[in-house]
């Protein structure tokens, strides 16, 4: 089968790959690039589990073909920490107890941190909707929107 | 959530260190960060995708297949029929001496449910896989089919499983499960109403956003090492050894980190077929459940009926109770047989019954094959068991919640399978529900204790 | 038309274990030469946090703080049996199986400690920080740490132990079915409060109360986790679930999350949750199974406020607004 190449940097760091045409992103990730954060829960575009961050825009990476994101800014959350040291929704949903298998929880926190990117102080009903892409099986979602909104506050207290 | 310290205060062991604190997750921080390792993140140079084809019939005998094309494709290294299956005809609970066996891991000479698996395809790219298991050619004969439990159970129905020979499971009590406690007709003699109703469920799907699948790769020592999403380590690693004729020394289980069970991860279905195709092939093979096999193929929690039959005091004892329960098995037994008998075990549910007389059916038919579930053989018990009660508390013109009161069972009582009760708190729970929900009943109630016949 | 209050109770109890019992879980624990402990298992963490609760199990029976605990569970290669995480077994049988391991090395680790305070091991006591005191007299004591490099290196000791649980299989009596199911239940009662509208025959279910009695919360963070997604669960079926809507036809299965409804973020009920803890006899400090039970009692809840609500039953699941819409059509036409 004809490679494509692709090329585009991940959480930062360049990254070049020859992938089968055809190929998802998500795939790219996971089996050729070697970050297995984003998770395949449906393949098809219906539980969240595979959300990254293209240039600032929450996708679906098993909807995404890796030879549509040449020269894209991806963001997963296996980058989100930085030095160690984690991001503030990170530490929001371990506060929270906000994951419990953790098979959703990479895709609920790229949703979540969209959100937070766009609006500083979200109120119950936009982290409602920024959600509802995901599916958590185990939660029934209250603690992932508590540790949303805890995470928001924090940081617009630390901005302020 | 609160902690009400107040009921129990003599029983509780305090000064503890680790035990009622709350602690932290250890595996939350991988979580949040994306990096606890499930199956499926286990990546193999030269791994194989295994892709079932699967009967688009409900029942139908096979009167051939043709894989030439198939594994002709481009890509296809290996193809499975059930004559490369060592053992092909198994159950799961064998190792605790349920039988009869009677399932096949790759349908032989017959399939009886939609979606049942046929031919295994192993090819090096999943969609390699998926087109050449469209080229697989089964000719099938369809026969009749059966869905409706109670249709099922008539003579001269379709037969849906010849390694049972009648479309229930047998036990060793006979046609269902029974419980036999007091004089059930005598009950219903003496009571002020008797009211019989009927419940009934649909199949309900796990759907862990995980779905079901595993990775093996061969270690070349002459031993699998199989990563999985199982809930039960050695229950597969021994039915795998028994369907491989493998001596289980041979297998290597790793798992433990799942996203998500419920009970649909306890049956034994992927890892066999995929550690079969890497002995055959020398080479890793992942097989992983699409969402539509997961929602669709992998065994729900079983469709039930339930008939419940009351004998009622107007002073709310409920003096008699006759259960009959059906548990929709679908094709084979998974972990049915169990579900039925654990329903036998529960009714008549929390409350003291003098007569009471249980029947509880595992039943065959043409659909997916159910299995266990978070409550299992007890959930859709409830559902009827508590609707009922709600009814009964009306019929006699009765508070729902006080009539609970009434019957609750307490330490000491006995039970209808004959154990005396231990440990009881339903009294407790429902004093609390009523001051949390803001629903008083009478102040005999609220001085009612589970530890004594009191009050 | 207009839209409906209505609201319902239900009680439960549920078996921990598996039915008739005969389910076997065993646990090895051992130090490290520094004093962790490492318990050994072949239980599966399904999300419900099954390594943390062993851990901390482990930590309060040899007295070390929790973080001093290491789980290597389910790989067959080095884990003793488990027959598997189901059944509201996992807490209860593997608990079971680490205390009796981790008192078995407790006890060895005593004896080390008595040998170097040349003192009896019964005179000794852990202060749950990682160190071994003397009963009486909390001066003289000795880190769990030089224990361990003390039993490794200059005693020749191993600081470990076995641990098994095992309840003895019942076997139903044919024709009484005399049997013994299970050694405790867990109990729960739901109050829930629900909206119908007659005209659409949607629910929305307003406000859940839950009450479960759970034996022992041995990590309360950890069972609210679980109470709070169980009581979820509960709800979805009642209105939502199944892939096979028009059962017992086979057809109009949902094949994805976009047709297998399940409530979304958007459709919490105002969810309450109040635990009461009654030790079980045999459970690992007093804890039941809470993992399944807690999805149940919302059912029955759901349907009797549905009724309480608009005046008919349905007693057929999933309660969807058809059935409902079908059922008004009925009690208009008489
Ligand atoms: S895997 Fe992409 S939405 Fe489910
Ligand atoms: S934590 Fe399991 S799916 Fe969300």
């Amino acid at each position: 089968m004809a490679k494509v190449p692709v090329q585009f940097t991940l959480n930062g760091s360049e990254k070049a790959e020859f992938v089968d045409s055809g190929t998802t992103l998500l795939h790219a990730l996971r089996d050729k690039i070697g970050d297995t954060s984003p998770k395949g829960g449906c393949h098809q575009g219906t539980c969240g589990a595979c959300s990254v961050i293209i240039d600032g825009e929450l996708r679906l990476s098993c909807l995404t073909l890796a030879e549509t994101c040449n020269g894209a800014d991806i963001r997963t959350t296996s980058g989100l920490a930085e030095a160690g040291v984690l991001h503030p929704l990170q530490r929001a949903f371990l506060d929270a107890f906000a994951t419990q298998c953790g098979f959703c929880t990479p895709g609920m926190i790229m949703a979540a941190k969209v959100l937070l990117d766009h609006t500083a102080n979200p109120s119950r009903e936009e982290v409602v909707e920024a959600l509802s892409g995901n599916i958590c099986r185990c939660t029934g979602y209250e603690p992932i929107i508590q540790a949303v909104l805890t995470a928001a506050r924090a940081n617009s207290q630390n901005a302020a | 959530m609160e902690l009400r310290k107040s009921y129990f205060a003599d029983v509780r062991q305090n000064g503890l260190n680790e035990i009622g604190q709350p602690r932290p997750r250890l595996d939350s921080p991988g979580h949040v960060t994306g990096k606890t390792a499930y199956f499926a993140d286990r990546n193999f140079p030269g791994m194989l995708h295994l892709k079932m084809v699967r009967s688009p019939h409900h029942h139908a005998r096979i009167r051939s297949i043709d894989t030439s094309e198939a594994e002709k494709h481009p890509g296809v290294v290996k193809v499975l029929t059930a004559k490369d299956v060592p053992h092909n005809v198994y159950t799961i609970l064998i190792l605790i001496q349920i039988g009869p066996e009677d399932e096949t891991v790759l349908a032989d000479g017959k399939v009886r449910w939609k979606g049942e698996a046929v031919v295994a395809v192993l090819a090096e790219t999943e969609r390699a896989a998926q087109e050449a298991a469209a080229k697989v050619k089964v000719d099938y004969e369809v026969l009749p089919a059966v869905f409706d439990m109670e249709e099922a159970l008539k003579p001269g129905a379709p037969l849906v499983n010849e390694y049972h020979g009648q479309n229930y499971y047998l036990y060793d009590s006979g046609e269902c499960r029974k419980v036999r406690f007091g004089d059930v007709e005598a009950g219903f003699g003496q009571a002020d109403h008797i009211l019989e109703q009927s419940y009934q469920s649909s199949p309900i799907e796990h759907a862990p956003t995980e779905t079901t699948g595993c990775v093996v790769a061969p270690e070349g020592n002459d031993r699998f090492t199989c990563y999985t999403n199982t809930q039960a380590m050695f229950f597969t690693l021994d039915n795998a050894s028994i369907i491989l004729q493998m001596p289980g020394s041979k297998l290597h289980f790793v798992g433990g980190t799942v996203g998500g069970g419920f009970g649909g991860k306890v049956d034994v279905i992927v890892e066999p077929i995929a550690i079969l195709g890497a002995k055959l092939t020398g080479r890793p093979v992942c097989f992983i459940y699409s969402r539509e096999e997961e929602m669709q193929i992998s065994s729900p929690r079983a469709a039930e009926k339930v008939v419940i039959k009351d004998g009622v005091m107007m002073d709310g004892r409920i003096v008699a109770r006759k259960v009959t329960g059906y548990t929709d098995a679908g094709a084979y037994s998974r972990h049915s047989p169990y579900g039925a008998q654990k329903g036998a075990a529960h009714y008549p549910g929390p409350y003291t019954i003098p007569n009471v007389w249980i029947d509880t059916y595992c039943v065959y038919t043409n659909r997916t094959p159910s299995s266990a579930m978070r409550g299992f053989g007890v959930t859709i018990g409830d559902f009827a068991l508590e609707v009922q009660m709600d009814k009964l508390a009306r019929l006699i013109g009765m508070d729902p919640l006080e009539f609970r009161f009434v019957n609750a069972y307490r330490d000491g009582d006995m039970k209808a399978h004959r154990q005396p009760t231990e440990g009881a708190a339903l009294i407790e729970c429902m004093q609390e529900a009523s001051r949390a929900a803001n629903w008083p009943v009478a102040e005999k109630y609220m001085a009612m204790s589970s530890y004594t016949k009191g009050a | 038309m207009a839209i409906r209050r209505g609201r319902g109770v239900a009680a439960i109890n549920y078996p921990t274990g598996m039915n008739l019992g005969g389910d076997p879980t065993q646990a090895l624990v051992h130090s490290t030469p520094t004093g962790n402990f490492m318990v050994t298992l072949s239980s599966v963490d399904l999300g419900q946090g099954m390594k943390q609760i062993m851990a901390q199990i482990c930590a309060e029976t040899i007295g070390v703080p929790t973080d001093r605990v290491i789980i290597d569970t389910a790989d067959t290669d080095t884990g003793p049996h488990c027959m598997g995480t189901f059944a509201s077994r996992g807490t209860h049988r593997a608990g079971n199986a680490v205390i009796q391991a981790a008192k078995e090395a407790r006890q060895v680790m005593l004896e080390v400690a008595a040998e170097e305070l040349e003192v009896n091991a019964s005179d000794l006591e852990t202060d749950g920080q990682g160190n071994i005191l003397v009963k009486g007299a909390p001066q003289k004591s000795i880190s769990i740490f030089d224990v361990a490099l003390s039993a490794h290196f200059k005693r020749g000791r191993s600081i470990s132990g076995r641990g098994m649980f095992l309840i003895p299989r019942s076997y139903p009596e044919k024709e009484t079915g005399a049997m013994k199911p299970s050694t405790c239940y867990a109990h729960a009662c739901t109050v829930a409060e629900v909206e119908v509208d007659d005209e659409t025959g949607e629910v929305t279910v307003l406000t859940v109360k839950n009450v479960f009695e759970i034996g022992r919360a041995l990590n309360p963070k950890m069972v609210e986790q679980q109470l709070v997604g169980g009581s979820w669960m509960g709800i979805s079926h009642a209105l939502y679930e199944t892939t096979e809507p028009y059962y017992p036809n086979r057809d109009y299965g949902g094949t994805d999350f976009n047709q297998y409804l399940m409530p979304g973020p958007g459709d919490l009920a105002k969810t309450e949750i109040i635990v009461l803890e009654r030790p079980s006899a045999d459970g690992p400090f007093g804890a039941k199974g809470p993992g399944e039970m807690c999805a149940n009692p919302q059912i029955p809840a759901v349907a009797n406020a549905v009724f309480d609500a608009v005046g008919v039953r349905i007693d057929t699941l999933p309660i969807t607004p058809e059935r409902i819409m079908r059922a008004l059509k009925a009690q208009a036409a008489g």
